[in-house]
């Protein structure tokens, strides 16, 4: 499942940054360097960020400007970081964090 | 100990403009923005502007960010990305965390002279049983992914809330190639401009006023999988036995925004409530100055509004804080300050634009007696 936007009649969509790999809980998927590592995520289908800490429920995007952290991942071993923020790096690691750590 | 003549938090449309009047008039200017990139919402808006030619009407959101970014660049601004304030303490001082998460993070002091508060606003949320399942989302957030990062949110989207957000943001999904299943309105009509609402109605979306989101159902993966509307009555309670299932990925909600006012309060700046401008806000004079000296604010974190009169308050904040710094005449600029409360009051005009108008006069008017008569009575 692929939900890059790949046309449009207004903006530019083709991209120019190099393509790079990340792992996500141990999973190696495609990213671009520099987008938001949850805009990879969500163009490789996955849409569960982390899990509650009290009742281990999920989330995932909500406010997509670094404002509400629902998005945070643990991100080359690092917990709680955002991101809708944080751009992508070659050879990240990244986990679905599962309570605050 | 770091100094500056003026320090502007928050790099949209109202921080740019006003760091852009502050530098050109000379003074040594930092702009910070907790985000990647500068332009706060604009690159976002890929729409073109209302308005008259003096406010770049036909022009699109992103084409004015540019603008703005070429301005504060010439102009000689500094700017400091993924840098948020954290603190602000007597003397001047502020404290400014830098770096990315999970990275080397470093916090900053900075003694400036001027502070101007343009940290924007945040989108309401509307509660619902599942509402915070993956899936559900504001619907600037959705605007976010498809026009700047180019990646759809979902697939079938039910949109909640038929104002300009909801509407714009609708018609947009569907140009990245998303399909809008649904609009939701709780009220009896449409709230946001017709013209908006025939382009989404044209393109075959059902639109349902007098309707609520009841339960956004997840499916194995925990992500939203079906949503449950209902109709609503006069006292927008769901009505028994009017749900209807619809198949959905996505539940994006656009329900107003709310003034960010948590630097306002950081800086203790005297706040009032005000419904139409969307919750708490500083109270605030004509030089956008609050009860506190030396503390401007500018934009939707004043009462939210749009780009263009963010834009133009953010210019009235940064004239200001230099001429208080003595780097303009007062004369010059008062004259600048009637020229723009003028372009300000041709964008607060209209059935949409009145009662802001009307908002606006009232602070001022509550600034004067609240604020500066209790300087007098000092």
């Amino acid at each position: 499942m692929c939900v890059r936007v790949e046309q449009h009649c207004i903006l530019d969509v083709d991209k120019k940054e190099k393509k790079v790999k990340i792992t996500v809980d141990g999973k190696e998927i495609e990213a671009y360097e520099g987008e938001p590592i949850l805009a990879a995520l969500l163009a490789s289908g996955i849409k569960v960020n982390r899990y509650t800490v009290k009742k281990h429920e999920p989330r995932g995007l909500f406010c997509g400007i670094g404002q509400c952290s629902d998005c945070s991942m643990v991100v080359d071993g690092k917990a709680n970081v955002r991101t809708c923020i944080t751009p992508v790096k070659e050879g990240m690691v990244i986990m679905t964090q599962d309570g605050l750590k | 100990m770091l100094e500056r003549d003026v320090l502007v938090v928050g790099a949209g449309p109202a921080g740019l403009a006003a760091s852009i009047e502050a530098a050109k008039a000379g003074a040594d200017v930092l702009l910070v923005d907790l985000n990647m990139k500068p332009g706060g919402q604009l690159f976002k808006q890929i729409h073109k502007f209302f308005g008259s030619s003096a406010h770049r009407s036909g022009t699109r959101g992103f084409d004015i960010g540019k603008m703005l970014l070429d301005e504060a660049e010439k102009a000689g601004v500094e700017i400091w990305l993924q840098s948020t304030v954290i603190g602000a303490f007597p003397g001047n001082l502020i404290a400014i965390e830098k770096g990315i998460d999970g990275g080397e993070k470093e916090v900053i002091t900075l003694k400036s002279k001027k502070v101007i508060i343009a940290t924007g606003a945040s989108e309401n949320v509307v509660r619902f049983k599942g509402w915070t399942t993956p899936g559900v989302m504001g619907a600037g957030a959705a605007q976010t992914m498809i026009n700047v990062n180019h990646v759809k949110p979902g697939n079938k989207i039910v949109m909640v809330g038929s104002g300009n957000v909801g509407l714009i943001v609708s018609y947009q999904l569907m140009q990245a190639g998303c399909d809008v299943v649904a609009l939701i309105e709780a009220a009896p009509k449409i709230g946001g401009y017709a013209v908006h609402a025939a382009k989404i109605r044209r393109a075959g979306v059902p639109i349902y006023t007098k309707h609520t989101v009841v339960e956004a159902i997840p499916g194995e993966d925990g992500t939203v999988c079906k949503v449950v509307i209902a109709e609503v009555d006069d006292k927008f309670q769901p009505i028994p036995g009017t749900e209807k299932e619809i198949e959905a990925d996505t539940v994006t909600i656009g329900a107003g925004l709310k003034p960010a006012t948590d630097m306002v309060k950081l800086e203790k700046c005297r706040l009032t409530f005000n419904g139409p401008f969307g919750g708490f806000i500083p109270l605030h004079n004509d030089k956008m100055e609050t009860s506190k000296k030396g503390v401007y604010v500018a934009g939707d974190a004043t009462g939210v509004e749009e780009a263009n009169t963010a834009l133009e308050e953010g210019r009235i904040a940064g004239i200001s804080a230099v001429e208080s710094l003595g780097l303009i005449e007062p004369k010059e600029a008062e004259k600048m300050r009637i020229e723009i409360w003028k372009r300000l009051e041709a964008l607060r005009m209209g059935p949409f634009g009145e009662r802001r108008q009307i908002e606006k006069n009232n602070i001022l008017a509550e600034y004067e007696e609240k604020v500066v008569a209790a300087v007098e009575m000092d």
